[in-house]
């Protein structure tokens, strides 16, 4: 069984506003495995950045943990004080952002940027740093490394830029690197090369990767593994394939359905709107925009239901006293798939 | 860059001759004659007087006089301070003014970007709220008042610092904090509100995800870029610190040159008047040219944009 190097179980977080308490995060709970890249996948306001600032500890100030525990390395992550994070922050675990415009402090030369952590983790001089900066500028394939390591950001277009964000966060070989929507700002094509840049860099740093994202077409190439997350709650995880091919929760079926593949023509974005977290329902969150919903969903939460060894989904279609519905036409025919992929590993 | 400097140098020049022509003619319009007792001189004297002055001419040629002789570096003879050369009477005084100013500049500016970082780092707490209030009672409150709340109970009353005149650094102290607290309280609001939102950006979130302790966040990113508009502000404060120097010197008893022009405008002493205009936009003019070029040196973007143009 592999190493499980982040252990995250029952979170609860509430942000304190003038409207009352958001509960953003609702028992969350999940696992990082030793060298894997764990997608975290949901719509908007779903809680994925949250969840990762709390492994970082860096939640807003009127953010308030409630309840549950982040294990790394035997060791209760929220339990620790500033300073331990900080110790932490950077050196084991690290983080790529979202926007890379506007996430490279303008008025310090890049290699400055890049040479920080190592100045504040590994104790090391300055020139020292510089000269490691270098070789991890090389290898995030930024041209005349030598050259453009004493130039400033606004020097650099967006995909070199992101390239910058990810030599900041690997230069001291995090054991741990959360990327949030490292490609959301980016068109198209640069999206493809940084994706395939943190491939290649995953196997040479040895990293495990929680990859954060509200399109699943990214996914794919990237994830071993994936958690759905739906208003502050995962209510599906499982391997790539698990939640590709032989999704359960309906919001997962949504989720796919409203994903561009080469048969479908036709975007079917989910209908509705999440619910407000102020007052979150107390059945399953996602109920009311669920065709397939059943009275239980409005009145009970679902608990977790074993599809198998790594797949879990909380819905309570997967009781064995609930009728069997018939999922979109674009799911059968994933689960069709799902059923000859595990047919043909079998023989 | 030096074709925009010499762009910047002519710019610099015509606006000092725009400056010195408006100067030259709007003193004319003022009511009065530069003779004190005029009562008691005689037609005959007073032309004799004029003559002397050269006020006998047309304007127009006092005026390209004037000019000619600014161009000698010769700003005429003041009519009122025994008849020494404008040029002298300045630059024998602007040592004191120089001093005063740049002291309450460095006064305001450093205490101003300590109050505003640290309001702005506990920004929504009761440090924040006290440093606003001071901030908006230090800029309310006109410098000659300031002044003489000093002078009465620090100076008279404590007599922790010489009440007026101008010796050595202790004789600088009060009118220092008196001319420099407007600017400082300018300072802090504007850090304050730059920081805070300097503090919410994502750099600043990235620089805390690389393990920085809070010190080092504010200290290497923070303060830079909120320093960057500051910039902005050594304009008007320069003219603040002229305007405030012509109150605050006389209160003291400084032997400056604010002393000097007040003493100049009240007695019609047209070529000192003239002289210590031109000094305060030339230096004026200089200022903010400097203010661009410092500008280019802590921001890396307008530097690049200036090698460009
Ligand atoms: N400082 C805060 N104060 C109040 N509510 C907050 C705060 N930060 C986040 N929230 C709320 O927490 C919920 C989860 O937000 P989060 O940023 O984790 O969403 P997300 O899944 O990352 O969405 P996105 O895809 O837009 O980045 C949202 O409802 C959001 O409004
Ligand atoms: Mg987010």
């Amino acid at each position: 069984m592999a190493e499980r190097i982040l252990d995250v179980k029952n979170l609860e977080i509430n942000f304190h506003t003038y409207a009352g308490d958001v509960k953003a995060i609702r028992d969350v709970s999940f696992h990082l495995n030793k060298g894997e890249t764990l997608a975290i996948v949901g719509e908007s306001g779903s809680g994925k950045s949250v969840t990762t600032k709390s492994l970082m500890g860096l939640l807003a100030n009127n953010a308030e943990v409630m309840g549950g525990s982040i294990m790394y390395h035997g060791k209760d992550i929220l339990k620790n004080s500033e300073k331990q994070m900080q110790n932490i922050r950077g050196k084991e675990i690290a983080m790529i952002f979202q926007d890379p415009m506007t996430s490279l402090d303008p008025t310090m030369k890049i290699g400055q940027q890049i040479a920080e952590p190592l100045i504040k983790h590994k104790k090391i001089e300055k020139k020292k740093a510089w000269a490691q900066a270098l070789d991890i500028l090389k290898l995030v394939g930024i041209t005349n490394a030598e050259e453009r390591i004493k130039d400033y950001p606004h020097q650099f277009s967006g995909g070199q830029r992101q390239r910058i964000v990810i030599a900041i966060a690997l230069v001291c070989y995090p054991e741990i690197l959360i990327a949030d929507e490292p490609t959301t700002a980016l068109d198209v094509t640069i999206q493809a090369q940084i994706l395939q840049l943190m491939k290649e860099l995953q196997s040479k740093i040895e990293t495990s990767i929680i990859f954060i994202t509200h399109d699943l077409g990214v996914v794919a190439g990237m994830a071993d593994r994936v958690a759905v997350m739906y208003a502050g709650q995962i209510v599906e995880y499982g391997t790539v394939d698990e939640i590709f091919y032989n999704p359960q929760h309906p919001y997962t079926w949504g989720l796919l359905n409203s994903m561009p593949t080469l048969t479908s023509t036709t975007l079917e974005a989910i209908p509705g709107t999440p619910p407000d977290l102020l007052d979150p329902p107390k059945g399953d969150a996602f109920a009311a925009r669920n065709p397939y919903a059943m009275k239980i969903d409005v009145e009970q939460k679902p608990p977790f239901f074993k599809v198998s060894d790594t797949h879990y989904a909380a819905t309570w279609l997967l009781h064995p006293d609930a009728p069997k519905v018939t999922p979109p036409k674009e799911i059968v025919r994933r689960h069709q798939l799902f059923a000859k992929m595990t047919a043909h590993e079998s023989v | 860059m030096r074709k925009y400097l010499l762009k910047r140098v002519f710019y610099m020049i015509l606006t000092l001759f725009l400056v010195a022509t408006i100067t030259f003619f709007l003193m004319k319009l003022m009511p009065g004659t530069p003779y004190s007792n005029q009562e008691k001189m005689t037609p005959h004297q007073i032309q004799i007087m004029n003559e002397q002055y050269g006020l006998n001419k047309p304007i127009w040629m006092q005026y390209l006089l004037y000019l000619l002789g600014m161009l000698h570096g010769d700003l005429g003879t003041s009519f009122q301070f025994s008849n020494q050369p404008v040029s002298y009477l300045i630059s024998s005084r602007i040592g004191a003014s120089a001093q005063l100013g740049i002291q309450a500049m460095i006064f305001g500016i450093f205490f101003g970007v300590i109050v505003g970082s640290i309001a702005a780092i506990n920004r929504n707490t009761w440090i924040d709220t006290t440093s606003t209030v001071l901030s908006i009672i230090g800029k309310s409150v006109p410098n000659f008042v300031l002044a003489v709340l000093l002078q009465y109970y620090i100076a008279l009353k404590l007599g922790w610092f010489p009440i007026a005149d101008w010796g050595g650094f202790s004789y600088t102290i009060l009118p220092t904090i008196a001319l420099g607290v407007g600017p400082l309280a300018e300072t802090a609001r504007f850090i304050r509100t730059g920081m805070v939102d300097v503090l919410n950006s994502d750099y600043i979130e990235l620089a805390k995800s690389k393990g920085l302790s809070r010190f080092g966040i504010v200290y290497h990113h923070a303060l830079r870029n909120s320093l960057i508009p500051l910039v902005t502000l050594i304009g008007p404060y320069t003219v603040a610190l002229m305007t405030g120097s012509m109150v605050i010197e006389n209160i003291f008893s400084i032997p400056g040159i604010g002393e000097q022009f007040v003493k100049s405008i009240l007695t019609n002493d047209y070529p000192t008047i003239m002289g210590v205009t031109m000094l305060f936009s030339a230096g004026l003019v200089a200022v903010i040219l400097l203010t661009d070029i410092i500008y280019g040196i802590i921001d890396p973007r307008i530097r690049l944009s200036g090698n460009e143009d």
